[in-house]
């Protein structure tokens, strides 16, 4: 394989990983709030049948993209409405949203399966497409893709360098302190919910107009994308920067996949398309293992100078929750 | 009194759920331009308007049984098994290979079919046992690990019938080479219902209910499942529960694998577990975690599924509607008992 091949291909990387950044960052937004939106999974597959539907009746693919992001606000209000105001279990809500709003996706886009919407080309940016490799990976992209880049920076400035963000942070970590210091816990939990579940509603519709141009029921072949973006979350330690890190991993893997399969032809190519799936999964275990207990006991046991480059090495690849992720606020 | 006032009242906001839910799917009936009626005595007639639809929900009911049952082992625990279909998946992968393994020996096909069946009860088992111990002694949360292992399943099956175990000629996606009729198990004379299924799916559906309800095992799972630090301080090691209850589920699910197997498709099909253990968990959601509506339940769910496999043909409408009736249904009586809460303040009515 040729050197300008392989540039093409990450560039291709970037672009397939656009849609999994955009809605790993909403999902972080949520999660940081302290609350887990679980149907991500169906709600990609929604917004991607309604951006797809609308931009085909529109001839718009802008309002395409706003009604992928009203899917995703709407079902996350029901998210937050079921677990902030009504105190239901969060994994429970989500888990049904993210199986129901699936199947009502197949069925609202059964009239619509195998039509023509408007592509959504790349927009090349002048001078700065012409930079040697940095040019033809970032600069020859779509806009919804420079969008996903920026946003990364965006929502690593916005929580870890201003104010609002330290409020966001201590909704999620100690939602009873933040309260105390004047934070409208619920409020603010709604807020991120139904934001986080819009940024989540763009990657739906940046499929069907765009990377995966197209909307085919079933076969669409986007089922599974809403599960590795809540892992990729969790691998990304709820930090901007490594889940994009994480969500171009898996686009990546996914590339790796398709050009394997010529030199590894004894791996049916079904199972070459599915392997980033359960990788990405596994690599849960490794951001995991630090914090559990057996190995905790096992570091304890070492002698101390590889005790203590090895509590390094863990605490680097470690990714820990926020502390009241999940769990419902009570005022006392 | 005060109790049955209370029971009434929380009735009433059951019943709330479900008006709630038909309101919802007939919104969306006529929003697509279908007649909600029409379409709902079509689902009914296409559930029981002849005696081999009936057979047909009967045979959806029998894996609907036995996830809902296993489920309800690890939800007494306080776990979220969502990797029951890959357990399923493991179940069939399995009994699949066993039965290869001897259908050309001397060995007797009842015999080969019993062994069949274990060996997909210990498989859905291990997979289990693998998401708990990711669980466990990993720290992933059950709900990806579960995941990654049902990708795992998934691509393991598709890579045995597209590889390995794939059709003389060409594989394809309609799964492996059928097996001998002397494979297959026993049916009710001409009609093509499986009486050991039945059996097998009764047998676990009371295991499980007497299991949760009279025995120490069961009590000690729901300490466990009430809150882990309580149990832990009342002595009951934990991790073992949780295992336990890991693999008594993955038991479940390699049988419900198995009986696909050996009593629905006598061969391995890339969507070997059809969605049911997704369908379980719902259903386990619906009725609220007890034994006693297990088999009401996945009865009415298995019929929605039967009934709505002819709309596309009748109504144009695509079949996944019924998904949607299922899902709003548990959605709605879900958001129905947090209002009820909400109302009754805390704990009221329970």
């Amino acid at each position: 394989m040729s050197g300008e091949m392989i540039l093409l291909g990450l560039a291709g990387v970037i672009e397939a990983g656009a849609p999994i950044v955009l809605a790993a960052i909403g999902e972080t937004l949520t999660e940081r709030a302290g609350v887990i939106n679980l149907s991500l999974n169906g709600l990609i597959i929604l917004s991607a049948m309604m951006g797809f539907s609308v931009a085909l009746q529109t001839d718009s693919i802008l309002l395409g993209f706003l009604a992928g992001m009203a899917v995703g606000a709407v079902v996350s209000a029901i998210v937050a409405f079921a677990s902030i105001t009504l105190k239901q279990s969060q994994v429970a809500v989500g888990f049904i949203l993210a199986i129901t709003c699936e199947d009502l996706a197949y069925f609202l886009g059964n009239p619509i399966m195998g039509e023509q919407a408007p592509i959504m080309y790349a927009t090349p940016i002048p001078f700065l497409r012409e930079i040697p490799v940095l040019g033809t990976l970032f600069f020859q992209q779509s806009l919804m893709t420079y969008l996903s880049i920026l946003l990364i920076f965006i929502a690593w400035f916005w929580i870890y360098k201003t104010h609002p963000g330290l409020m966001l942070r201590g909704i999620g970590e100690k939602p009873a302190a933040a309260f105390v210091r004047g934070a409208n816990v619920t409020r603010l939990r709604y807020f991120y919910t139904i934001l986080g579940g819009a940024l989540v509603g763009l990657a739906g519709p940046l499929y069907t107009l765009s990377v995966k141009a197209g909307w085919k029921g079933t076969i669409t072949g986007l089922n599974g994308i809403g599960w590795i973006v809540l892992a990729i979350t969790i691998f990304g330690g709820w930090n901007p920067f490594r889940v994009a890190f994480g969500a171009y991993l898996f686009a990546f893997l996914q590339w790796l996949g398709l050009v394997l399969q010529s030199t590894l032809t004894f791996i049916p190519s079904q199972v070459l398309q599915v392997a980033p799936f359960p990788l990405m999964i596994l690599a849960l275990l490794f951001v995991n293992l630090g914090n559990t207990e057996w190995m905790e006991r096992l570091i304890a046991t070492l002698p101390d100078k590889v005790r203590t480059r090895v509590i390094k090495i863990i605490r680097a690849l470690r990714s820990q929750p926020p502390g009241a992720l999940g769990t419902p606020f009570e005022r006392e | 009194m005060e109790q049955t006032r209370l029971r009434r009242f929380s009735f009433l906001f059951q019943i709330g759920g479900v008006v709630l839910a038909f309101v919802f799917i007939s919104l969306i009936l006529i929003l697509v331009g279908a007649n909600p009626l029409e379409t709902f005595r079509l689902i009914w007639e296409g559930a029981v308007g002849s005696s081999s639809r009936i057979t047909n929900v009967i045979i959806v009911w029998i894996p609907l049984l036995l996830v809902t049952s296993g489920l309800l082992v690890t939800f007494s625990a306080g776990l979220w098994n969502i990797g029951i279909e890959g357990q399923i998946t493991l179940g069939a992968i399995v009994t699949t290979g066993v039965i290869r393994m001897f259908q050309d020996t001397a060995v007797p096909p009842a015999l080969v079919i019993i062994l069949s069946i274990i060996g997909g009860m210990v498989g859905g088992m291990v997979w289990a046992a693998l998401a708990g111990l990711l669980k466990t002694y990993g720290g992933v949360n059950e709900i990806f690990g579960g995941l990654g292992l049902n990708f795992i399943a998934t691509a393991l099956n598709i890579g045995l019938i597209f590889g390995a175990w794939s059709r003389a000629g060409i594989a394809s996606m309609s799964g492996t080479d059928p097996f001998p009729e002397a494979y297959w198990l026993p049916t009710f004379g001409s009609i093509n219902l499986s009486w050991p299924s039945i059996l097998l799916a009764i047998i676990g559906l009371v295991i499980v209910f007497f299991l949760l309800q009279n025995t120490h095992f069961g009590l000690r799972l729901k300490a466990v499942g009430m809150g882990l630090r309580s149990a832990y301080r009342l002595g009951i090691p934990t991790k073992k529960y949780m295992m336990l209850s890991f693999m008594v589920c993955g038991l479940y699910a390699g049988l419900t694998g198995a009986l696909q197997v050996v009593a629905v498709y006598h061969r391995l099909i890339p969507s070997i577990s059809s969605g049911y253990g997704y369908l379980g968990l719902m259903i386990a959601m619906l009725i609220n975690f007890k034994a006693i509506w297990i088999a009401p339940i996945a009865l009415f769910f298995a019929a929605l599924n039967i009934g709505g496999i002819q709309l596309p043909i009748v109504q144009k409408l695509d079949s996944s509607l019924t998904g949607v009736l299922q899902g709003s249904l548990v959605l709605f009586i879900l958001l129905m008992q947090g209002v009820k809460q909400r109302v009754l303040g805390k704990g009221g009515g329970n």
